[in-house]
């Protein structure tokens, strides 16, 4: 022991909008990791609690300053820490965590739950037996969560997440038929796969794909076929995994900026697509910014809405949209021998 | 004093606090309490002391610590003393296997992006806490997300999990009508992505879905929490699918350009070439509107040749597609599903 343990001048931490009760939950839990990692270094700690090793010291500092009631040296807790490696000790009263606060259980519960019903994904086993115990460990949390679930996929196949999770773990190059709705294109690449991601419902393989030579995802609901190929599948070390925090699908500044009037039976639009800004018209309906860098998806989405939205611009995708409805009614028009679509200017 | 040290200060206390209520087996008495936590010892009056004291108890409570209000002397029980049961207080004695707890981890990544990042991580440590290192190598690379982007998503969860009345301002789908909507709330489940609310509207006097993203503003707490019961047997992912009016499949046949509507063709019972720029599919459907957005989304590619109703729709669709001067003409919805059960 070195520091002299005076009140009230250690322990002041480097996150200063910490909430005093965010900072003692915290410490609660960092004891016992403590206790049974003796040694274990400062830089280690501070990621697993996702803090700076400066705030792993002050609350070092800070625990060395609390103990059992008497306040003789003896009843405090020990803490070494100059060799920047952590030493813990006489801190018997909280050498175990503090048992799951519900919305902990819930994340891991509704989170195992959700993994547990995908099919064709490795270590179904395991997420059982984690989910056993950790439902009888919580107890009356756990019957709490029931009613908070997550659906994380609606058909996909087992077989092609099984395929698509074999050979990412074996480092296999795979070969895929891939449809591209958006373009309406069947296409045929290889791909060395790096990542299997399930977002807002969809999985999606993320590699490096041979034919565009960049990183790609693909959803695997639109793979057609998938087929493991005999070579190794490692990426380049240049293929950079997408920053998933600002979702999966990240605009580039300099892509077209289209702006849409959606009536409000199509308002759901706003909901599904990323927008880049969002102003309601006064019938409940919006009129919505968006950037993309290729148009043929919005052209499909236009003819699908029909007069519950209009392209206010550009001008150029406004004229696409009009002249591919006024070809494919021609189509009727030719069919029935009726003339009905021309009574509409261009 | 800066507030700083008086934060470092409070934790200090409420740590103080924690160790001596967990290490005494007998009730302490608040006087006794005063004496064993020095941080308090600075306050200066009685009065002063006593919120202070209030206060702690609360916010341990709220951590989820159990502190127990127990009379601490038999023969005055007047003056209550407090303690923390060591046996509620501490996580059960579980031991996880290094692949249960690899999955364990990836349950706990899956909230990343979302409102429980900081419970989702701090559950994992607590169960790590024991000193089993987990194995991730067969699960390198697989990454679920769970977000929570609405809003309303804490304030709707909370209700769920205590049973509270609630009350939001609502933006129904199709019309765009926004109303007051006054729910005794079951369950929430993300679906195809979203987060939905199953509840019992009682303004309504009927079960209703709703949307947590066309909740506008707060949403606002309107009774005492477990003062309703929620169905034995409500399936909150059967209610919200089932929004999606489900009917007999019908048969189509589609005119479909060759190397084009790859989605229909994979749909289809039967694919047959008529020339080098036409193929003839039969598919089944279940939903006109929702069909016929479908068809209309690969324009000139696809041509409905039966039944009629579908036809209708398509071309009030496309007719719709036109622009502006014809878009009041037809009367067309999207074919999306809505989100509020029986209209």
């Amino acid at each position: 022991m070195s520091a002299k343990r005076q009140s009230g001048q250690l322990g002041q931490g480097g996150q200063p909008s910490e909430s005093a009760t965010t900072r003692l939950s915290r410490l609660l839990t960092m004891v016992p990791w403590l206790l049974n990692r003796q040694g274990v270094e400062i830089d280690e700690a501070a990621r697993e609690f996702a803090v700076t090793p400066a705030q792993v010291e002050a609350d070092l500092a800070l625990l060395f300053l609390c103990g059992t009631p008497g306040g003789y040296p003896g009843d405090l807790i020990e803490a070494e820490w100059e060799s920047g490696r952590v030493f813990l000790g006489n801190a018997d009263t909280i050498n175990r965590p503090l048992r799951l606060g519900v919305d902990e259980a819930l994340a891991l519960i509704v989170g195992l739950r959700a993994l547990a019903a995908v099919p064709g994904i490795g270590e179904r086993d395991a997420v059982v037996r984690a989910l056993a115990k950790l439902e009888e460990a919580t107890g009356s949390a756990s019957a709490r969560t029931a009613r908070i679930q997550v659906l994380m996929d609606e058909g996909t196949s087992a077989e092609t997440i099984a395929l698509a999770n074999e050979a990412l773990v074996a480092r296999r190059r795979i070969h895929l038929r891939y449809l591209v709705p958006g373009r309406d294109e069947s296409t045929e690449r290889d791909v060395d796969p790096m990542r299997l991601i399930n977002f807002d419902a969809h999985w999606y393989l993320e590699g490096w794909c041979h034919r565009a030579e960049d990183v790609r995802l693909f959803r695997l609901d639109r793979i057609e076929t998938l087929v493991i190929l005999d070579e190794d599948g490692t990426p380049p070390a240049t293929a950079e995994p997408r920053d998933l925090d600002s979702g999966l699908f990240t605009p580039h500044a300099d892509d077209q900026l289209v702006r849409l009037v959606l009536g409000p039976e199509a308002v759901w639009v706003s909901d599904y697509y990323p927008v880049e800004s969002i102003e309601r018209t006064p019938d409940g309906g919006a009129v919505i910014d968006l950037r993309t860098a290729d148009t043929a998806w919005l052209r499909r989405l236009m003819w699908r809405l029909g007069s519950a939205a209009a392209v206010l611009q550009p001008a150029e995708l406004a004229r696409e949209v009009h002249l591919g409805a006024r070809a494919a009614l021609e189509a009727y028009a030719a069919q029935t021998g009726s003339v009905e679509s021309t009574q509409v200017s261009g | 004093m800066s507030t700083k040290s008086n934060g470092a200060d409070k934790t200090e206390r409420l740590l103080n606090l924690v160790i001596c209520l967990l290490y005494t087996r007998k009730p302490l008495s608040k006087a006794k309490i005063r004496d064993a936590v020095p941080q308090y010892g600075t306050s200066v009056s009685d009065e002063a002391f006593d919120r202070m004291f209030e206060r702690d108890k609360d916010e341990l409570r709220e951590l989820g610590i159990p502190l127990v209000t127990e009379p601490f002397d038999a023969f005055f029980d007047d003056e209550p003393g407090y303690r923390i049961d060591r046996r509620e207080y501490a996580l059960p004695e579980i031991s996880f296997a290094s692949d249960e707890l690899a999955v364990l981890g990836l349950a706990s990544r899956a909230w990343t992006q979302a409102t429980l990042a900081g419970p989702a991580a701090q559950a994992l440590r607590k169960l790590e806490a024991a000193g089993v290192e987990r194995d991730d190598s067969s699960l390198i690379g697989i990454v679920p997300m769970v977000r929570t982007v609405e809003p309303a998503f804490e304030a709707a969860k909370d209700a769920v999990l205590h049973h509270t009345p609630v009350a939001f301002t609502y933006r129904t789908a199709g019309t765009g009508a926004v109303a007051t909507r006054h729910v005794q709330p079951w369950a929430i489940a993300s679906w195809h992505g979203h987060w939905y609310l199953t509840g019992f509207d009682t303004g309504r006097n009927a079960p209703r879905v709703f949307r947590l993203g066309r909740i506008e503003g707060e949403v606002a707490i309107e009774g005492k929490p477990g003062s309703y019961e929620v169905p034995q047997d409500h399936q909150p992912t059967a209610m919200i699918s089932n929004v999606a009016v489900d009917r007999d499949p019908r048969p189509a046949a589609l005119q479909v350009r060759v190397g084009a509507g790859h989605s229909l063709r994979r749909q289809a019972h039967t694919v047959q070439e008529v020339d080098d720029t036409w193929s003839l599919i039969a598919v089944d459907y279940t939903d006109t509107e929702a069909f016929g957005a479908e068809i209309c989304s690969f324009g000139p590619d696809v041509v409905v040749e039966s039944p009629a109703e579908l036809r209708e729709s398509v071309i009030g669709r496309l007719t719709g597609a036109l622009g502006p001067e014809a878009a009041r003409l037809g009367q067309v919805t999207p074919g999306m599903p809505t989100d509020e059960a029986n209209g």
